[in-house]
């Protein structure tokens, strides 16, 4: 009488399962759209159209799942470590302070590729110390750090206001944004790789980001699973009693680890900020930084999964813009609840159907399940 | 046998593919006191929690009475007369005995009614069963052996005719336990019946009528008490003979390797829990450290294992001090020889989300044998944790597996390889066969008499008495935070448990 949930095999339950759980939200969101009196299957033939149909859908899709890898390998770096960063959000808005000062000093003198790793090092560093003062009054003084990141996201986005609309603002200018970089900030486009299988684009922002954040992710797997360090923040996440036993100081695992995420959430900044607007302007993270806790559960806190879940919840971004704008009555705030869905459905609800899955694979077959195995017989 | 108070015919229930229970066929006759025993998973929890209605079966029928019997919810099961006391008490702390025994039965909207009514009965109950509680003191000051007394009061307040016990000796002396065996004994002389389940044997030969075993979801045997031995019990839940006694030569006691001096530690309200403790622990010897759980044996283990900060006192670990007052770190005490199976397996001992070979390093990860630079060598580690799996027989022979998967035994040896592999000076176990089957008690056991007779000196902690003092060559008794006694092996049980109870502490005090 051990445990009453068998083991799934694994491409059930990273592959399955989720697919379940999407395709149920989409058939909610389905009622919810008859509810307007539109037809559902058509918004759906739309979404998904709109986000994968054409290559500038394909490159924009791309472009919004950048921005998520970052933010979803940043929450689940910390999550790792059994800390729940809601500081993503401020994290990568303060880096942009980090961007600008770096791309507004050497952009006229300076090659992309060199202005570039300037920049992704100061993102990293200035979302990094963003990260480390919550770490440091969560492992020193017991402050806790939702509470102490959620303050964060405020005093980040009040300095950066403050900024925008003074010192870092052009004299003459009306709007509250930095002077548009020159050719020495602007990264390259990855346009043309979708235009190599044929599809042609007008103009979308997917640009070089996109495979430092594929590079990150392949980062964070080694780092989790792989280094010390990794093994030391899942010891500490999943029993800080056990960490404590193994002589794994509370201090020295907190405070690295959140600054690893706040350095992975400065890094989404380099996408919007270096990569589409070429200025660093107010409020330019719009929710990423959320939508990464989303991100990185949908991805159960695995890389591959949050380049997944990422790509996803692009496709949404995407699809729902051009959903919004082929039915008017399908407004932005429909796109947010069929997200909201997928959220609900995929990330709090995720163990709904699991049981019956489970029940279905061991009536099957008992040793899909692995029940065999794990029947150990005393010894 | 009288009529047949409980009859279980054919009763199948499965956990996914897990066949919890199969084909179970079982009758206790009225007016009997029925044992059950089984080795952990063997189905026992599983099958009274069917009868009491949390679980139902996939097929099968329950006779109450001779009558065939529905048992959805465990309402049900009460209205038919059944009671469960289950191992982990389900009483509110801080409400009275009598609040309590009301909770969920209460006769009417207004308290003060159904108290009255209950006092009354309660009263009547107590007298009968000579069951003695103060019906208004508050459960958290009560000791555990009456906490237990209020839940056998619950179900008989309920009417419960047949009474279930859940492993009810496990948080009890032993001068507990046998006044829980008299009160058991009056209630079958009233008439009610009795199913017990234990893993203790000579609890089942002390007081049972008759005893099944199950082993592995299925009914093996049943016995009647008085025609069977311990012997022939063990050998039917393990499945094979078994070695109850461990069997060991004299101690070649060498020089001090710890010595602790005026050890005092608080828990985290600011309690002391240890209190101005002295002992020496030499090479080639085990001290055993008897006493019911909670009189600061935990924190004993803690602090000497660097765990949890000490408040004063001293220890020396191979004639050095540590300093378990300020910076000791359990990473430092390992490196100087001192390993520490803890007691709490689940959660400290062992990472269960993690794999077999993962908490194969855990406390050790910093070894430069498993880490290349800043990586993992992971290699070397999955090399290492196939070795021990082999060495130690841990089953599944599987070291990507999740550490949840396997049983407590297996977990147990988890650890135990782990730590006794580092070839430590001075091995601290607590509770090293909680939670553990027969089989690999006897595996455990021989393993830490042959550390003993490696020449390291072992510390073990456990509330199974029997446990202590089978492996001890010395033994502490604790009570209250003080070590009140130290007796030899020889030492009876009836002795230790006067101890344990603080008696002889108490006498010293007056």
């Amino acid at each position: 009488m051990s445990t009453p949930y068998a083991k799934l095999p694994a491409w059930a339950d990273y592959g399955l399962i989720p697919l379940i759980n999407l395709f149920v939200a989409f058939v909610v969101a389905g009622f919810v759209v008859l509810l307007v009196g539109e037809n559902p299957l058509r918004a759906a033939v739309i979404l998904v159209e709109g986000a994968f149909g054409k290559g500038t859908g394909i490159a924009f899709t791309l472009f919004y799942a950048t921005t998520f890898i970052f933010t979803g390998l940043s929450v689940a770096v910390a999550a790792h470590c059994g800390l729940f960063n809601i500081g993503t959000e401020g994290q990568a808005y303060i880096a942009g302070l980090g961007i600008a000062i770096v791309c507004l000093s050497f952009d006229s003198t300076l090659p992309w590729w060199l202005t570039f790793p300037l920049a992704i090092i100061a993102a990293a560093a200035v979302g990094a110390l963003w990260a480390l003062i919550p770490a440091y009054l969560q492992a020193k003084r017991g402050s806790h750090i939702v509470i102490t990141t959620i303050m964060f996201n405020f005093i980040a986005a009040s300095i950066m206001v403050y900024l925008l609309v003074g010192p870092l603002k052009p004299a003459a200018s009306q709007a509250p944004q930095t002077r548009n970089f020159l050719a020495g900030a602007e990264l390259p486009k990855l346009n043309w790789i979708i235009e190599l299988f044929g599809a042609k684009i007008r103009s979308a922002p997917l640009n070089v980001t996109f495979l430092l954040a594929l590079v990150m992710a392949f980062l964070v797997w080694l780092l989790i699973w792989r280094t010390k360090l990794g093994y030391e923040m899942r010891t500490y996440g999943h029993s800080p009693k056990a960490a404590r036993y193994a002589g794994i100081s509370e201090t020295r695992i907190i405070i690295p680890a959140m600054m690893i995420s706040g350095g992975l959430a400065g890094m989404m900044a380099l996408n919007p900020v270096m990569g589409d607007q070429h200025n660093v302007a107010i409020d330019f993270v719009s929710g990423a930084g959320f939508v990464g806790i989303a991100v990185a559960l949908m991805g159960r806190l695995h890389p591959v999964g949050i380049v997944l879940a990422a790509i996803l919840f692009g496709m949404l971004y995407q699809g729902g813009a051009e959903l919004a704008f082929e039915m008017p009555a399908i407004s932005r705030d429909m796109i947010v609840i069929i997200q909201g869905l997928v959220i609900l459905f995929a990330g709090a609800l995720e163990h709904m159907f699991r049981p019956y899955i489970q029940a279905l694979f061991a009536s099957f077959s008992p040793r899909s399940v692995g029940m065999e195995a794990v029947k150990g017989k005393g010894a | 046998m009288a009529q047949a108070a409980i009859e279980l015919i054919g009763i199948n229930k499965s956990f996914g593919a897990v066949r919890a229970n199969r084909d179970i066929n079982l009758e206790i006759g009225r007016g009997t006191i029925h044992g059950i025993v089984g080795e952990n998973g063997a189905g026992k929890s599983t099958l009274m929690s069917i009868l009491y209605g949390f679980y139902q079966a996939d097929s099968g029928e329950i006779r109450v009475g001779g009558q065939p019997a529905s048992i959805k919810t465990p309402n049900d099961a009460i209205a038919l007369g059944i009671g469960m006391v289950h191992q982990h008490f389900m009483l509110v702390d801080n409400f009275t005995v009598l609040e309590n025994v009301i909770l969920g039965a209460e006769s009417d909207a207004l308290l003060k009614k159904s108290i009255a009514k209950a006092r009354s009965e309660l009263e009547r109950l107590e007298r009968e069963y000579g069951l003695e509680v103060d019906p208004d003191a508050i459960i958290e000051e009560l000791p555990v052996g009456l906490q237990q007394r209020v839940e056998i009061l619950k179900a008989l307040y309920r009417g419960a005719e047949i009474l279930i016990l859940d492993e009810p000796t496990g948080v009890l002396t032993p001068a507990e336990a046998d006044h829980l065996f008299r009160i058991l004994g009056q209630l079958k002389d009233q008439g009610k019946t009795v199913v017990l389940i234990t893993h203790k044997l000579r609890e089942i030969m002390a007081i049972t009528d008759t005893v099944s075993v199950m082993r592995q979801g299925t009914m093996v045997a049943t016995r009647e008490t008085a025609k069977t031995t311990v012997e022939e019990l063990a050998e039917l839940m393990v499945g094979r003979r078994v070695l109850l006694r461990v069997e060991k030569g004299e101690a070649a006691a060498g020089g001090v390797k710890l010595a602790v001096k005026n050890l005092t530690v608080k828990d985290t309200r600011g309690v002391t829990m240890v209190d101005d403790i002295s002992f020496d622990i030499r090479a080639g010897e085990i001290v055993g450290i008897a006493g019911v759980a909670g009189n600061g044996q935990s924190e004993l283990l803690e602090a000497i294992s660097g765990i949890r900060r000490a408040v004063s006192g001293s220890v020396m670990l191979d004639g050095k001090p540590i300093d378990l007052t300020g910076a000791a770190d359990p990473g430092e005490l390992r490196d100087r020889g001192l390993a520490h199976v803890p007691e709490d397996r689940h959660h400290v001992g062992l990472v269960l989300a993690f794999e077999e070979n993962e908490n194969s390093i855990l406390g050790y990860h910093d070894d430069p044998r498993y880490l290349r630079g800043p990586f993992l060598n992971i290699d070397a580690i999955r090399n290492d944790a196939r070795d021990r799996i082999a060495k130690y027989d841990i089953r599944p022979a599987d070291c990507r597996l999740k550490t949840a998967n396997f049983s407590g035994g297996n977990q147990q040896k988890i650890v135990l390889a782990r730590e006794m592999e580092q070839d430590p000076g001075v091995l601290i176990v607590g509770q090293p066969t909680r939670g553990v089957d027969v089989g690999a008690i006897e595996f455990i056991h021989k393993r830490l008499i042959a550390m003993r007779d490696q020449g390291k000196a072992v510390l073990v902690v456990s509330v199974e008495l029997d446990e202590i003092r089978s492996l001890s060559d010395r033994i502490l008794v604790m009570f209250a935070g003080r070590i009140v006694g130290e007796r030899g092996p020889e030492a009876t049980e009836g002795e230790l448990g006067l101890l344990m109870a603080g008696i002889e502490h108490q006498e010293a005090a007056l």
